[in-house]
């Protein structure tokens, strides 16, 4: 049997491909190695319950997946640190029917106009490949708003002045503010910043036969237990329902065959273990930022930009401990509001950027946020005498309110992914190795936007505040793992018109084998400082509908 | 009885659970029965499913109503991964994928060992004492027993939920959430 396309991956990419192909008539098989949670593949219309309010099955016993000891990736900062100076946990989205999709609390921002031109807009970086995308923000709007429609989008098409054009309103409007949100909004306000209510994928009021969200809390890090959150449950659901496509969860794609010219296929391993091929006249490839290098690599493939450019956000939290307020923060869907006043350089952030002989700076969107839940603040505390009693203060937690900044990252070939020498998966593939350090200009910004953001929970009232980066430094004795926490990928399958400097066109198609698109945030060209999804999503639509032709 | 401990080390460990979060206000690992999760989580395949992944409860009320915990089960590769973080490689060259794994089980009894079988009966300086010999051990214990007195119930831990309601947590809310005027009032 030859399908007209594989879809390497049910994340948000690849969900929207398929929902795509498949209102086209186009037969789909859609691969995924994670286990499927999300969809009843008997009914489709059907979702599972298997999500629930539980911080040990997600938190610390990998329920969404990918195990670790399963499969491991590799870090280290540079060749000088040898194979890896660390194996484990790296980076992971999740590994499970609706990849990074499942676990995010849904934040789902367009890009600003010149995050697509950047080298246009503001110049070159020394020791960084900074560049214009193949696109501009008008080729991408329709897109976006076909993406908003199509998961179901919460925001006010009003409230962000430093938002970009848009072709028209969200399909609804935002959900119930976060107490603490509320507090730290109006003390931004106050210093002249811009919050907003953050755009979510996740329902204010019933939507695409989904519920609206309960607010239940356990939002970030978990499946959602009523489905609110339509990314990438929406289009999956949609593609499945059409009868076109096929979902085959616990296989693990090992290549993408080739006869030089086209891709033919793929090879896959199934949950009993045996290796088996499958014909195809076009494949999708949307594995995410890691695993999509990783497989092109597995797959011979020898462009040598594969995997280059890998790009996290650098993050920059900044907690202030409140002795008079409690933020019950588990109440409502994690982040609420933003502000982007960091995206856009003012004369401040040009002046710290000059004193630190960089031409230019970004820092990228404030995420105004409560803290962890119960199980992970207890081990924030000392054990002995008074834990109990911290715990009902709750310091670190209840009282406890924060902003962690996506701070753009620039491009640099040496950090990349690619094929660890020794360490393996389960199956006896070599695991994806992250080569990682940030650029300067990640320091800088986070230097100059931590003090900032400090001084607006200061305003708001706080007794205290810290800021901590990630990656943290290892010059810095009792920062943060040098391991990005990030989650958000990019970068490792760069877009551009040039086959010398990108491995993708302009719509997501290898130079080298066209009927092959990655579908991803593999193909970004530069990071902002923004979350990747809706990006990826409308991507994802823009360049499923150029292969549709 | 313990499922997979010793009664004598399942002792040994209440009592250091019980140094690392001291009952307080008639709450603390002892009254949450956290050696009874980490037993639980030792122990996790002598049941079937395995005691790895709680499903959800219907009733939305873990622990606090009459259902009897469910659990996922786990395919091929699952059982590997924990039976493997559990038990350890023990020479299995399915497990040894990146070389030997020391399991839970081999931490517990020889860290367990070290605290001696006197460590109930021993002062509470003594008890510190010996906790603090071996950081890494008791760094695992105090970690599983946070998890003990305010992880889920279905795991063995938090036992009543008694953890969430010494500290007003509410615990799983999934099937009421909360309504608006509770997220963004006071």
């Amino acid at each position: 049997m030859t399908v007209d396309a594989v879809i390497i991956g049910s994340g948000p990419g690849g969900s929207t491909a398929a929902e795509l192909l498949t209102a086209a008539g186009w037969t789909v098989v859609i691969f995924e190695k994670g286990r499927n949670h999300l969809i009843d593949l008997e009914d489709p219309t059907r979702l599972k319950a298997d999500f629930s309010n539980d911080e040990i099955k997600f938190l610390e016993r990998h329920f969404l997946g990918p195990d670790p000891f399963l499969e491991p990736r590799t870090f280290r900062r540079g060749e000088e640190e040898g194979s890896h100076s660390f194996v484990g946990e790296v980076n992971s989205v999740p590994s499970t029917v609706g990849g990074g999709g499942t676990h995010a609390d849904g934040k789902v921002p367009r890009f600003r106009e010149e995050d697509f031109a950047m080298l246009s807009t503001f110049g070159p970086q020394e020791g960084a490949s900074v560049a214009d995308w193949p696109l501009d923000y008008g080729d991408l709007e329709p897109f976006y708003a076909e993406v908003e429609r199509g998961i179901g989008v919460a925001g006010d098409a009003t409230a962000n002045p430093l938002a970009a054009w848009r072709s028209g309103p969200y399909p609804m409007a935002p959900g119930a503010p976060m107490y603490g949100a509320l507090l730290s909004s109006e003390a931004a306000e106050k210093l002249g910043y811009h919050p907003y209510p953050a755009p979510g994928a996740t329902n204010s009021v019933p939507y695409g036969g989904r519920a609206a969200c309960n607010n239940c809390g356990f939002c970030a890090s978990f499946g959602c237990p009523v489905h609110a959150k339509g990314d990438p449950v929406a289009m999956l659901q949609r593609a499945l329902v059409s009868g076109n496509a096929e979902l085959r969860p616990e296989t693990f794609v090992s290549r993408i065959r080739s006869d030089g010219r086209r891709a033919t296929g793929v090879d896959f391993i199934g949950p009993d273990g045996v290796e088996r091929s499958m014909d195809a006249r076009h494949v999708v490839l949307a594995g995410g930022a890691v695993e999509t290098p990783r497989l092109l690599l597995l797959s011979g493939f020898e462009h040598p930009l594969i995997g280059r450019h890998l790009m996290v956000h650098f993050q920059t939290m900044v907690a202030g401990g409140f002795a008079d307020l409690r933020f019950h923060p588990e109440r409502g869907r994690a982040v609420t509001h933003l502000h982007d006043d960091p995206v856009v350089p003012d004369d401040a952030s040009k002046a710290a950027a000059r004193e630190a002989g960089l031409p230019w700076m970004r820092g990228g969107m404030v995420e105004h946020s409560g803290s962890v839940l119960p199980v992970r603040e207890a081990k924030l505390y000392p054990f002995g005498p008074g834990h109990n009693e911290a715990m009902r203060t709750s310091p670190l937690r209840d009282r406890l309110w924060a902003f962690t900044m996506q701070g753009e990252d620039l491009p640099v070939a040496t950090n990349r992914i690619d094929l660890d020498p020794s360490v393996r998966d389960v199956r006896g593939f070599p695991a994806a190795r992250f080569t990682y350090k940030p650029h300067r200009h990640e320091l800088a910004a986070s230097n100059h936007h931590g003090p900032r953001l400090a001084a607006i929970l200061e305003a708001m009232g706080a007794e205290w505040t810290s800021i901590a980066t990630s990656p943290g430094s290892v010059e810095t004795p009792g920062s943060l793992p040098e391991v990005p926490i990030s989650r958000h990928v990019m970068g490792t399958v760069r877009m551009g018109t040039d086959p010398a400097t990108s491995v993708v066109d302009g719509e997501g198609r290898l130079h080298d084998l066209a009927n092959v698109i990655v579908a991803d945030s593999s193909v970004f060209v530069t990071s902002t400082g923004y979350g990747p999804t809706l990006t990826l999503a409308a991507l994802s639509a823009r360049s499923t509908t150029a292969l549709l032709g | 009885m313990p499922v997979w401990l010793t009664p004598d080390e399942h002792r040994t460990l209440s009592a250091a659970c019980e140094r690392l979060i001291p009952t307080e206000q008639a709450v603390g690992a002892g009254t949450a029965g956290a050696a009874d999760y980490i037993d639980g989580l030792l122990g996790a395949f002598c049941f079937d499913p395995p005691r790895i992944w709680a499903e959800r409860s219907p009733s939305g009320a873990a622990g606090a109503g009459s259902d009897l915990p469910r659990f996922h089960r786990l395919n091929a590769l699952d059982e590997l991964a924990w039976r493997t973080r559990i038990e350890g490689s023990l020479g299995l060259a399915e497990r040894e994928i990146n070389g030997r794994v020391v399991g839970l089980q081999e931490r517990y009894r020889a860290g367990l060992g070290s605290l001696g079988s006197d460590f109930c009966d021993c002062d509470v300086d003594e008890q510190d004492r010996r906790l603090r010999a071996d950081r890494v051990f008791t760094r695992l214990v105090y970690e599983h027993t946070c998890e003990g007195v305010y992880g889920a119930p279905e795991y063995g831990g938090n036992r009543g939920g008694v953890g969430w309601s010494s500290i007003g947590f509410a615990g799983p809310v999934e099937n009421r959430g909360w309504t608006d005027e509770e997220v963004s009032g006071p």
